[in-house]
Order: C-alpha cells, then structure tokens, then sequence
C-alpha cells in the first residue's frame, strides 16, 4: 500500500485541534475564572498573562476548521450543519471574549461591560465546544453526502454534560496556568481553586467513559475489545497519576508542574476519545478514507504542512519565550 | 414578501453581511501594518522621535482593528461549513489547501509576532522588535494573496477535473492559483489598502492640523498620506481598468451589468454615466450617455461592436442595478481620490501642504472613502458573479446547506446584533483613540537626560508610548 495520506492527515487534523484545545483551553479558562476575582488588579493581571498569546492559540481553531475542509471537505460539509447552532454560539462567543482583550484597556466607564463580555464570551465558547463535542461523539447521521440529521439532535442531556465538563477542564487550565504566571494573593487563590477544579475535572472524566460506552456499539468494542482495551486500563491509571502530581504540585507550591500535569490529563482524554473514534470521523458515518479529498489535495498541502508546521512551532516558543516568567504586577503591557 | 425569505437568501444576506464586515478590517490592517513597518523603519533609521510617537499611536489602533478582523475572520472560515456545506464538499478539494496555506504562512504568521509587536519592544529590543513588525505586515499580505488566490479562482475558475460524485479536483495547482483574473484581483484589493489606510492616516492627519493639537506630528502624518494618495491613486485606476478588460475577458456578463448594457451595440457602444437601470423592462432609463465611450474603453476602438446582457439567458444575468451603482460609486471615490492627490502636490509645491485648511476639511471628509470603495468594489465583483458561487460551474442555488430557514434567521439576527453592537463599540474606541494625539512635547523638555548608549532609549520611549489609558 502507498503511503496513507488520509491517515496522515487525520493525525495532523487530531493535533491541530489538540493544540487548539490545551492552548485556547487555558486562555479561555482564565475568561472563565473571572467572575471569581472581582478585584480589578487581579483582572489586570489575568488578562496580561493572556493577551500576548491569546491570538495564536486560536489560530489552530482556523487551523482545525479550515484543516478539515481542506482534506476532509465531507466531514468539514456534514459536522458544521450538524453543528450549527452550537458552532455560531461559539463563534459568538469567541468574538466577545476577543475583542475584549483590546476594549476593556479603550475605556473606564464601560470597563465592567467587557469584563462581563470577556468572561461570558469565554464561558459561551467553551460551552459550546463541549456541547459540540458530545453532539459529535454521540454520532451525525449522513446521507448522500450530507447531513441527515435534524436541528436539535445536538441537544441531549450528554452534550449538555460534555459542555459543562469542558467548562470545568477549561477552568483547571486556566486556574494552573494563573498559578504558574502569577504572583501574590491571585495566585494563591488561583492555587486554591485549581485543586478542586483538579478533582472535579477527573470526576467528569470518569463520568464521561462511563457514558460513551453506551452510546454507540462501536465505543463499547473499543473500550472492551483487544487491543483497544490495554487503553482502557492503562488510561485511567495515567489520569489517577496526573490528578496526584497535580494536587501534591499545589500542595507542595510548585508553580510549573500543575499546568503540566493539567495539560497531560487533557492529552489523555483527548487520546481516549481519539482511540473510540478511529477511522471514523464522522462518528456512525464516515470514516477518514470516506471523507478525504483527492490525493491531488492531500499531497499539495501536505508538502507545505511538513515544512511549516516546525517552523511554526518554532516562532510561536519564541514568542511564549519572549513572555516568560512571572506576569510583573506593574508593568501592565498596555 | 415574507416567503421569499427562504433558507437560501437568509444565508446569501449572511454570509454578504458577515463578509462586508469582516473586510472592512482587513483592508485597514493590510496598509496600516505597512505603515507601521515604514513608521518603525524611519525611526531607526533616522532616530527622530517624531516617527516613535507617530508607531505608538498607530500601533494601538491598530491593536483593535486587528482584534477586529481576527474574530470576524473566525466567523468566516467557519460559515463555508455551517452555511455553504455542499459548495464546501465540492469545492473543498481545491480552495481548502489554498485556504490552508492561508492559515500556515500568514495566519500563524501574523499571531506569533503580533504580541511581540505589541507588547515587547521593551523585552526584545528594537532590532527583534521591527523583525516582528514586519513579520505582521509581510503576514498581512500573504493572507491577502491566498484569499484573494481562492476568491479570484471562484471567478474564473481554471486548472481543475470533476469526479464522478461531482467534486471538483485539483489538475494543477498553478493554474488554480494562477487563475486567470488574480494577478489583477491581487493588485487592486492591495492597492486598495493602501489607499483605504492612506486616507484614514491623512484624514485624521488633516484633523490635528485643522484644531493645531501637535502641528508637528500631524504634519509628518498628513505628509506622507498624501505622498501616498497621489502617487497611488493613479495607479488604482490603472490597475482597475486592466481589472475591467480581463473581466471582461472571462465573465462578460458582469461587465454588462456594470455597463448597464442591455442590448449589443454594432458599431460602437455608448458609455453611460447615470440612469436607472429597468431589468424587468431590459433598459436604462433616464440615461446620460456619451456615444462611443465604452467601446472605447473596453475594445480601445471607437467604433468596436461591444455585445449585451440581451446575448445571455435571462435565468443567467446578475442583478443588474446593485452592480451599475456600486461600481459607479468605486469608481466615482476613484477619481475623487485622485482629485486630493493632485490638489496635495500643487499645495505643496507651493509649500502650503500644512496650512491649506480647504485641504485639510476634504481630507477629514474623505477618511472613510477608502472602506466605501472598497466595499463597493466587492459588491460589483461578487453580485456581478451570480447566479453562480463557482462561475459558470456551480451555482448559488446549488452550494448551500440544507438548514431550515428558521435556523438561519436565527444566526443572522443575532449576527446583525452583535456585530452591530461589537464593531460599532470598536469603532467608536478607534475613533476617540485618532482624535487623541497628545500635544507636541516642547522641543526642549522633550529628550530627557541623555544617556551615552544602550537599550535605554527604546525604553524610556516605550514608557512614553504606555500612558495610552
Ligand atoms: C480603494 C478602493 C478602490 C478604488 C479607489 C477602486 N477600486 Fe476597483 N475594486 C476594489 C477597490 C477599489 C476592490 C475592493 O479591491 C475590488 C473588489 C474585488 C477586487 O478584485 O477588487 C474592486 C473591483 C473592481 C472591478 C471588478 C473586477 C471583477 O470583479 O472582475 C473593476 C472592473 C474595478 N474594480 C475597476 C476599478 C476602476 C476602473 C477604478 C477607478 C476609478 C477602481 N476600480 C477604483
Ligand atoms: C471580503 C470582501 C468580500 C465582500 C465584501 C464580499 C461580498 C459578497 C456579497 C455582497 C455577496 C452576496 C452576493 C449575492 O448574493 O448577490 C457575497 C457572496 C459570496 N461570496 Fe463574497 N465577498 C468578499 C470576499 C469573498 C471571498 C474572499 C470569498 C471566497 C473565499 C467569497 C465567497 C463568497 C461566497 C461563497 C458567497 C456566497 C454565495 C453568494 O451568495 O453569492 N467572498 N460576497
Ligand atoms: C470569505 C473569505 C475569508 C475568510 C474565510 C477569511 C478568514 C479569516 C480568518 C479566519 C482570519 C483570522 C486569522 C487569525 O486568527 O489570525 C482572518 C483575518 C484576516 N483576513 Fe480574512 N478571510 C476572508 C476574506 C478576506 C479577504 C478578502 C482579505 C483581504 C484581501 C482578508 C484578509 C485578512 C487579513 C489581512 C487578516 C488578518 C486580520 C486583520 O488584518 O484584521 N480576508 N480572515
């Protein structure tokens, strides 16, 4: 067999869309934590840590969407009608926490609108991504190649479940993140919080594999089937790890070691979702061979994605290098 | 008339809205990074401080109207899927990888050193620190490029195979990008920007020198916005009637449209210049024409038979009146801008650029003219390009998603809303930020104590960027 180009791609679609999730996950956790600082300088400084990446990580969302229809045009054609009531929320969203970032500097008197929209567009955004989420992994219905399915068969009681638990995960992010950038009392609560959003992340961790398995056939053969279920054990007990190394880091005052073990759990779910699905890509429907594009289409991007994919990796540890260390109460970037 | 609100036209006036929004900001963006990068380079190179206080300035607009462009842009690589499923499955295979390299060289691009642009001057020093501007301005045009490779291919769609369940596939690649109308799509929307921003940068430049706030730095503003107005302007109309004779080439159909030609003319095509176009009766009325003209312009011989919409099935011809006016008013604003390049250079031949109020008064009026154009100028193309998305192979009708009405009306009420509400917020804060231009500092306060060398400079100027708010 020649190389598998839709194999491939699918591979690099899954990390776009996880480079999106852990990177705009903790910019969109810290627009989720703010309604718990009402202190202005606090917000000030939330909003530093963030303001200089916040761009490029939602860059990978253009990625992961604009990826898909690119070369996998059918499934890009087949989950967004599916979506689309989540997906515009989101998008909605997106666009109020976004331009929040440069208004709430533009003005005093309507400082408090912003923050409101900063923090709401946040909560809406990462909602919605979690709605969408369980809408997919419950599975979208196509025929001749297009969705089949009605407008509210996203709305379930297990999307409305993901939705909260991303909202939750997202607040971990963010809450490790803070304490990583941060200093003083912001900090210290943020290290408060982060170990109850710790545990309450992994609850709905394990809530969320009880679930699927229920859902469709096919995750019930994946959780208990060989090879598949080697995951299945090995899995959880990574999650476990991760929780520990999580709560020991806070307890212990470590600053780094949480936001990682943080973005390690989100790894370890997303791979968990990632080894239900496969080949699927469209979940009941499709599978990444049904929806690739021509290989014509395959190949063309694929030269520019090797090459470029490294390099923007590169400049982008550039730019979080530049912006290192703690967050300096007074220097305020604006 | 309710009905005829159906699923498809609810999702045409979207997606129209969604994109008229999102343009305006771009075609801001594209020229005011250039500037920003001229600005920075000027500064380094002849360490006048005029030129520092003049980046921070633009810089901090810039910030917001590139905050702008990116949520608005979001909203637009989503709504291919969202609205446009079966245009995007079937033309997926051959925009989607232009659309992607859009995302890998410029996106990325632009993100990546943007926060470095912003906020770093101080961390990176000058040198890393104009890398980064020019990476946001060289990011800008490559995503201009890309788009414009995917918008120009929708028109004159070229190098490419149908498969058999009806996609189109790529044959090669270079005559897909190549594509016959984006050489001259490229040029313009780029001079565009440029002339967009110019105007913005001499309208607000026009504004301080009429209330005399900071003579010096309005001055150099207003200055270089006019070199820039009366050496390109020309150049747009140039390059837009080159634009017209390709057009005319590969979709004539629009051209008549824009032309107002109804019926084919033998000997000779006259050019009108007004009128009410009357597409249920096939005629222009109350027309004023000069005899001749258009064939003229468009054949380069008086006398050449030019054809009209009367050669094309009327299930086939775009909406003719949204097409005539809008290129009249691009063309129109055009020739206006052409008007106050010339006027700059006779002012300041006489060495009055900075003290001719006229001057200043039409330039403050003519800030916006740019975004007017500009859209106007979209309009014609993509109006003029129905009933088709995919010209002569796809259309309308035939791209969109099948979402229920209600589902749409719903999304674009609340688009309409938000937009409103979010990019009039937005531009409020540009404009209270453009009538802010802190006094001139007194010439001889202004340097501080002097340092021997060293980063010092950069951030003690850096500093006096920061009392933005
Ligand atoms: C500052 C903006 C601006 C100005 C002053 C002009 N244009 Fe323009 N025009 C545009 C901005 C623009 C644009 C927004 O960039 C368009 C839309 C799509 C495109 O390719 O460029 C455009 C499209 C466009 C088209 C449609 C091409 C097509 O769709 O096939 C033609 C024929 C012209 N222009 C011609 C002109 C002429 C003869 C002008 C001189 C008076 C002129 N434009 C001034
Ligand atoms: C950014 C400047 C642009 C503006 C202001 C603009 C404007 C418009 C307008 C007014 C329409 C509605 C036409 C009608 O229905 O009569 C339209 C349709 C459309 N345009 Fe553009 N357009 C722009 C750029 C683009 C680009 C870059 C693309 C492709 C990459 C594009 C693709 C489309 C599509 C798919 C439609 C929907 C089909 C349709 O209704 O015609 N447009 N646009
Ligand atoms: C309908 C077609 C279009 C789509 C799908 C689209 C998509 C996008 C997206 C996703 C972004 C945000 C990028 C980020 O995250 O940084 C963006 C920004 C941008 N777009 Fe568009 N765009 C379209 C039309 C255009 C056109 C016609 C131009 C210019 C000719 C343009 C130029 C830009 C530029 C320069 C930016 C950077 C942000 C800014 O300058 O405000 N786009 N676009």
């Amino acid at each position: 067999m020649a190389i598998d180009l839709a194999f491939i791609w699918a591979a690099i679609i899954a990390f776009a869309v996880l480079a999106y999730v852990i990177l705009d996950g903790f910019d969109l956790g810290v627009g989720i934590l703010f309604p718990f600082f009402p202190e202005k300088h606090d917000r000030d400084q939330m909003m530093n840590s963030v303001a200089p990446v916040w761009d490029g990580n939602e860059t990978w969302l253009v990625l992961g969407g604009g990826g898909l229809m690119a070369v996998f045009p059918l499934a890009y054609a087949t989950i967004l009608p599916a979506l689309y009531a989540p997906l515009i929320a989101m998008l909605l969203g997106l666009i109020f926490r976004g331009v929040a970032f440069e208004y709430r500097w533009r003005t005093r008197r309507a400082e408090h609108l912003w923050n409101f929209a900063f923090a709401g567009g946040s909560i809406l955004a990462a909602f919605s991504q979690g709605v969408a989420l369980g809408a997919l992994v419950q599975g979208i219905p196509v025929e001749d190649r297009a969705y089949a399915g009605g407008w509210w068969d996203w709305l379930t009681p297990f999307s409305i479940a993901t939705g909260f638990a991303l909202l939750i995960g997202y607040g971990l992010l963010g809450a490790t993140w803070l304490v990583m950038k941060t200093t003083g009392p912001l900090a210290e609560k943020a290290r408060r919080m982060a170990s109850g959003a710790a545990v309450a992340t992994v609850a709905a961790m394990g809530a969320f594999s009880l679930w699927t398995p229920w859902l469709e056939p096919l995750y019930l053969e994946r959780w208990f089937g060989y090879p598949t279920a080697i995951f299945s054990f090995v899995v959880p007990l990574l999650v476990l790890g991760c929780l520990l190394v999580i709560l020991n880091g806070l307890r212990a005052g470590r600053d780094v070691l949480p936001f990682v073990a943080s973005l390690g759990l989100f790894v370890l779910g997303y791979a968990g979702i990632g080894i239900s699905f496969y080949p699927y890509i469209v979940p009941g429907s499709l599978t990444i061979w049904d929806a690739a594009a021509p290989p014509e289409s395959l190949a063309f991007l694929l030269v520019g994605a090797a090459v470029l994919v490294p390099i923007i990796l590169c400049y982008t540890a550039y730019a979080y290098w530049v912006f290192r260390g703690k967050v300096d109460p007074e220097e305020g970037y604006h | 008339m309710f009905e005829t609100f159906d699923a498809q036209l609810l999702a045409r006036i979207q997606f129209a809205f969604t994109v008229s929004f999102h343009i305006i900001f771009p075609a801001f963006s594209i020229g005011l990074a250039s500037y920003l990068a001229v600005l920075e380079g000027l500064w380094l190179w002849k360490k006048d401080k005029v030129y520092l206080e003049l980046f921070n300035f633009w810089k901090t607009i810039f910030a917001v109207a590139f905050g702008m462009g990116v949520v608005s842009g979001i909203v637009m690589s989503y709504q291919f899927g969202t609205n446009w499923s079966v245009f995007s499955d079937k033309a997926g295979p051959v925009i989607g990888p232009l659309m992607g390299y859009e995302v890998l060289t410029a996106f990325f691009l632009e993100a990546g050193f943007l926060g470095v642009m912003l906020f770093g001057l101080k961390r990176v020093g000058p040198g890393l620190h104009y890398l980064a501007t020019c990476m946001v301005a060289l990011g800008t045009l490559i995503s201009a490029t890309w788009i414009l490779a995917v918008n120009s291919w929708m028109q004159t769609p070229a190098g490419f195979a149908m498969n058999d369940v009806g996609q189109f596939v790529p044959v090669d690649w270079w005559a897909i990008v190549f594509n016959p109308s984006f050489p001259y799509r490229l040029t313009h929307m780029v001079i565009a920007a440029y002339l967009t921003t110019a105007f913005v940068v001499g309208g607000v430049g026009a504004w301080h020198l009429l209330r005399r706030t900071a003579p010096r730095r309005a001055g150099v503003m207003f200055s270089m916005a006019m070199w820039m107005a009366a050496i390109v302007a020309p150049i747009q109309i140039l390059a837009g009637d080159a634009h017209g004779l390709n057009t005319l080439e590969h979709q004539p159909a629009k051209v008549m449209a824009m032309e107002g030609h109804f019926d084919s003319h033998a000997d000779g095509a006259p050019l009108i210049l007004f009128g009410l176009p009357n597409q249920a009766e096939k005629r222009v009325d109350y027309a004023i024409e000069i005899p001749k003209l258009s064939s003229l312009i468009l054949k380069h011989s008086l006398n050449a038979p030019l054809a009209g919409l009367d050669t094309i099935d009327d299930d086939k011809e775009p909406p003719v009146a949204v097409v005539f006016w809008s290129f009249r008013v691009m063309v129109g604003l055009g020739f206006a801008m052409l008007g106050v390049g010339l006027w700059s250079l006779w002012c300041r031949y006489r060495g009055r650029l900075h003290d001719c109020s006229a001057l200043h008064r039409v330039a403050v009026l003519m800030a916006p003219s740019g975004f007017v154009a500009v859209l106007a100028g979209w309009i014609t193309t993509e109006v003029g390009r129905q009933p088709y998305t995919i010209y002569g192979h796809l259309l309308t009708a035939d791209s969109i998603s099948p979402i229920a009405a209600p589902a749409v009306a719903a999304s674009l009420i609340a688009f309409i809303i938000v937009y409103f509400f979010v990019f009039g917020a937005g531009t409020f804060y540009i404009l209270r930020l453009m009538a802010r231009l802190p006094r001139d500092p007194m010439p001889d306060l202004d340097d501080g104590p002097v340092r021997a060398s060293g980063i010092t400079p950069v951030a003690q100027a850096a500093e006096g960027g920061k009392h933005g708010h």
